[in-house]
């Protein structure tokens, strides 16, 4: 069935039945291929894109529950600042190994500085809990959300 | 990024672009360039008209970083900065590309990305550099002894021009057959801290492109139907209840029965119609066994005489030396089975050209396997097979199986369709989880003696557990007299003086597939080995500190020099002895793959309502550092795979199949797990070592020493977790 959705500023009609996660949509129909599929039940964090601007599991998000919805993936979240200010500090930092769940990260990692400007060590940990990461580059993402903010703050 | 689909299509790129440089190896080993497409010629270094150089990476980039470290090498030489060089994944070539440490085989493996790559792209560097300066000297009537490459600019007193300049007419030169290789200290890259990853922006912006983002026009996804447990033959299917989902094509039994391949138009299609096909299966040659069988039979083992002994030692001596010893610590550990678990689930995309040829794109570790597998499945010559290497989402070993598993198995999928569409086969993470191959599970039994002073008399040294390399390819790389090497490396060789060692192996049988996984053998024998080191200092009355180093007290053994060095080091940097209150410390040392790291940990809490760890200080000797900052997130990130997995990973069986379906019952290492981790390198001006694997061992019996001097408690069986610590 026809769907519309608004992604990235713009409207797309997408042909999906309900209970499409909307993941399969923004990969495969879309073909937005940098929201990630790491392991489909909502416990790794590699697809999360911005439902309203809240980090959401787009691997456990119906594709009509979200028809309304303002959807932003990592392909935009570099026109918002905070997007860019962390591509900023991720960059700097070399934060990336294989990079394959860091899109996931980047958008949590927005997500958070979104509501807290300045988070500590603590307040990343239990926000970026559900990001996993098996490359292990946790000290690094802790060190490019607290570089993020540095660089919004100034 | 450039995404090249064949050396082919990127000569004829290259050349089509006008004057080019190139700048590699001819079949015969010799340093050649050319201008040309020719056969027998294929490069490490493009230089395009326009003066843009490329770096021909032959390993592929799993997050370990040869993107930026090959094209490190060649900037050096050239002398350029990192942003005015570019890199490219090589084609499948076996016979040029080869990994110079693996023969004639293409392949990343055993942290040799750097080690075997350091002179060889150096070289090609060098050669290009040497050319561009003999074109300039001439085109300037000076000498070439006053030619200098800077920062991309070609220079000789007042005169000055960028590289493109002279491309063309370095590219009618003969390469030189020795170029001179820059010294350390004219190093402006290699070792430069602030070089940085060339694949960092496009993998925090979504461009990056992984061969799961792949979408041919008019590619349908495959997934694969596999028996509850391995061994199982699919006899036949139902998929009248797969009709049902929209999107579904059809269904079709692999030729090697391993399962029933099933075809849909988008990856949402291809896993609903696969969870509702019925199968009919085989199961007579299944596995069948439970995982606490697997583990007797691996007790057992180590009850027994071993089948080999592996360092020829007088066994009887040393048991004897052991029995009259003032003090003996008798220990039994056991590890079990582990999956890799890499970000990216298993995945490639297979297609054939309008010339017949077979092209896989894929995340590939070792191209040379799929390329002889696809000869076979495909009847056709080596020269009509091209691999596509793409960004790939983690291994950790997993996508380097020496049966090349699930490249035959989308060969497989492919070949008996009417190969007008590709087939991209995608591996869901409960396929990776429970289809996999595995970190063969490990039993070791230990019985150390001590005299009065405290000093070891005897370390008789038991292991057994399911050989990774026999039945493979690698067996006669690996297997020496019976003894698989990857069962054992890290305990004889070990630089550790240890007199009267004796050191037994006895393989068990088969219980699952299994595979190296990072840092291999030494998951096992350095927590084996480290752990008992302390709970000797500990029964000696020793510092675990000061009776290592007396272990590697002799200075004239670069072996024993460098491993003390990095243990000094990092109790240096961690402040040893003086954790604050409520804090212990556990230390662990370990050579692997030519390098030494030790590490410190620093922990808090207690096992039973939680242990936190604070703190891993880790020191590193890897020879010369080409990119200090890749090393230290190598570090880091071994030292999180290691301590993760002892946390509270396992894979286990019931009836042969996996217990485990995904991340909620495998639990990844989270980002609160490790409060902070500091990484020092040693200076060094030897060649380089490895560095993707070797910060893995030390990190777990390192943790398991600070529980012990925390709490008491030494952990002898994997995970913590199950054997009672728990973690905050």
């Amino acid at each position: 069935m026809a769907l519309t959705l608004k992604l990235n500023g713009e409207t797309h009609t997408v042909d999906a039945e309900p209970g499409t996660p909307l993941l399969w949509v923004i990969r495969d129909e879309l073909k937005l291929t940098g929201t990630k599929f790491g392991c489909g039940v909502a416990s790794c964090g590699a697809c999360t894109v911005h439902v309203n601007g809240e980090p959401t599991r787009s691997c456990q998000t119906y594709v009509e529950d979200v028809e309304d919805a303002e959807i932003t993936t990592i392909e935009a979240i570099g026109d918002d600042t905070i997007g860019a200010a962390v591509q900023q500090a991720w960059v700097e930092l070399d934060v990336v190994q294989c990079g394959y769940c860091q899109s996931g990260q980047v958008m949590s990692a927005v997500g958070l500085l979104s509501e807290n400007p300045k988070p500590s060590a603590e307040e990343i940990d239990a926000y970026m809990h559900g990001n996993a990461c098996r490359c292990a580059t946790y000290q690094r993402i802790r060190a490019g959300v607290q570089r993020a903010s540095d660089i919004l703050e100034a | 990024m450039t995404i090249n689909t064949s050396r082919r299509g990127f000569l004829k790129g290259a050349a089509a672009a006008g004057a080019v440089l190139l700048v590699g190896v001819r079949t015969d080993g010799a340093l050649a360039a050319t201008t040309a497409e020719t056969a027998q010629f294929n490069p490490f270094v493009k230089i395009d008209a326009d003066g843009t150089v490329t770096a021909i990476v032959k390993h592929f980039e799993k997050g370990q970083g040869p993107a930026t470290g090959l094209p490190t090498l060649i900037a050096e030489e050239i002398g350029l900065r990192m942003d005015q060089i570019e890199y490219e994944f090589a084609p499948s070539d076996p016979q040029v590309y080869n990994n110079l440490l693996f023969g004639p085989f293409q392949g990343t493996g055993g942290s040799t990305a750097m080690a075997n790559s350091w002179l060889q792209y150096r070289q090609a560097g060098a050669a290009a550099r040497e050319m561009l300066i003999a074109a300039a000297a001439q085109g300037w009537d000076v000498d070439t002894s006053d030619v200098t490459i800077e920062e991309g600019i070609i220079k000789a007193g007042d005169n000055s021009a960028p590289i493109r300049e002279f491309v063309a007419a370095a590219s009618q030169l003969e390469a030189p057959a020795e170029p001179r290789l820059k010294e350390l200290s004219e190093f402006r890259l290699i070792g430069n801290d602030a070089v940085r990853r060339k694949d960092s922006a496009i993998k925090g912006n979504g461009q990056a492109m992984y061969a799961m983002d792949i979408h041919l026009p008019n590619q349908m996804i495959a997934m694969i139907k596999r028996p509850e447990s391995r061994g199982g033959l699919a006899i036949s299917f139902d998929d009248s209840v797969s009709k049902e989902v929209k999107g579904y094509i059809n269904a079709a039994v692999l030729p090697n029965q391993a399962g029933v391949a099933v075809y849909a138009e988008n990856t949402w299609a291809a896993i609903q119609a696969r969870d509702a096909l019925e199968v009919e299966w085989d199961m007579a040659e299944a596995e069948t066994r439970h995982s606490d069988q697997i583990k007797a039979e691996i007790l057992a083992a180590l009850d027994a005489a071993p089948t080999y002994n592996v360092n020829k030692a007088d066994v009887a001596a040393v048991s004897a030396a052991i029995d009259k010893a003032d003090k003996v610590i008798e220990k039994t550990f056991y590890f079990p089975l582990l999956a890799h678990a890499p970000m990216e689930p298993l995945n490639c995309t297979i297609e054939q050209t309008a010339d017949g040829n077979i092209v896989l794109h894929d995340g590939s570790q070792m191209p040379t396997g799929p390329h002889m597998a696809y000869q076979q499945i495909f009847g056709l010559p080596a020269e009509k097979i091209q691999i596509n290497t793409m960004l790939a989402g983690g291994s950790f070993g997993r996508r380097a199986t020496p049966d090349a598993d699930y490249q035959v198995e989308a060969g497989l999928t492919f070949v008996v369709t009417d190969r007008s569409r590709p087939v991209k086969l995608v591996w869901t993470r409960e396929d990776d989880m429970r289809s996999g191959y595995y970190r063969p599970a490990f039993g070791h039994k230990v019985r150390v003696g001590l005299d009065s002073d405290g000093n070891i008399v005897g370390w008789q040294h038991q292991v057994a557990g399911q050989s990774i390399m026999k039945g493979t390819a690698f067996e006669s790389f690996a297997v020496h007299d019976g003894v698989d090497h990857s069962s054992i490396e890290g305990i004889a060789d070990s630089p550790y003086k240890i007199p009267g060692m004796a050191l037994g192996l006895t393989d068990t049988p088969k219980a699952t597939s299994v595979l190296w996984w990072r840092s291999v053998g030494h998951t096992h024998t350095a927590y084996t080995m480290e752990t008992m080191m302390d709970l000797a200092a500990k029964a000696a009355g020793r510092d675990p500190v000061e009776f290592r180093l007396a272990h590697l007290a002799d200075d004239s053994d670069s072996d024993q020099r460098r491993k003390a060095a990095v243990l000094k080091l990092a109790v240096e940097k961690a402040g040893w002895g003086n954790a604050p209150a409520g804090r212990a410390q556990g230390i662990a040392v370990h050579k692997s793959f030519g390098s030494y790291a030790a590490q410190v940990v620093e922990v808090s809490g207690d096992p039973e309502t939680g242990i936190r760890i604070e703190k891993v200080t880790c020191a590193v000797d890897c020879g010369i550092a080409v990119n200090p900052d890749v090393v230290r997130a190598q570090m880091e990130g071994g030292i999180g795979y290691g301590i993760g997995h002892v946390m509270r990973d396992q894979i286990t069986l019931t009836n042969g199949a996996v217990d485990q379906f995904n991340f909620p019952d495998y639990e990844p290492l989270r980002i609160g797990d490790i409060a902070a981790i500091d990484v020092h390198i040693v200076p060094s001006a030897e060649a380089p070592t490895g560095v993707g694997e070797p910060g893995t061992p030390p990190s777990a019996p390192a943790l398991a020493n600070a529980i012990n001097a925390l709490s008491g408690v030494h952990v002898a069986e994997l995970p913590m977790a199950e054997n009672g610590v728990n973690f905050v």
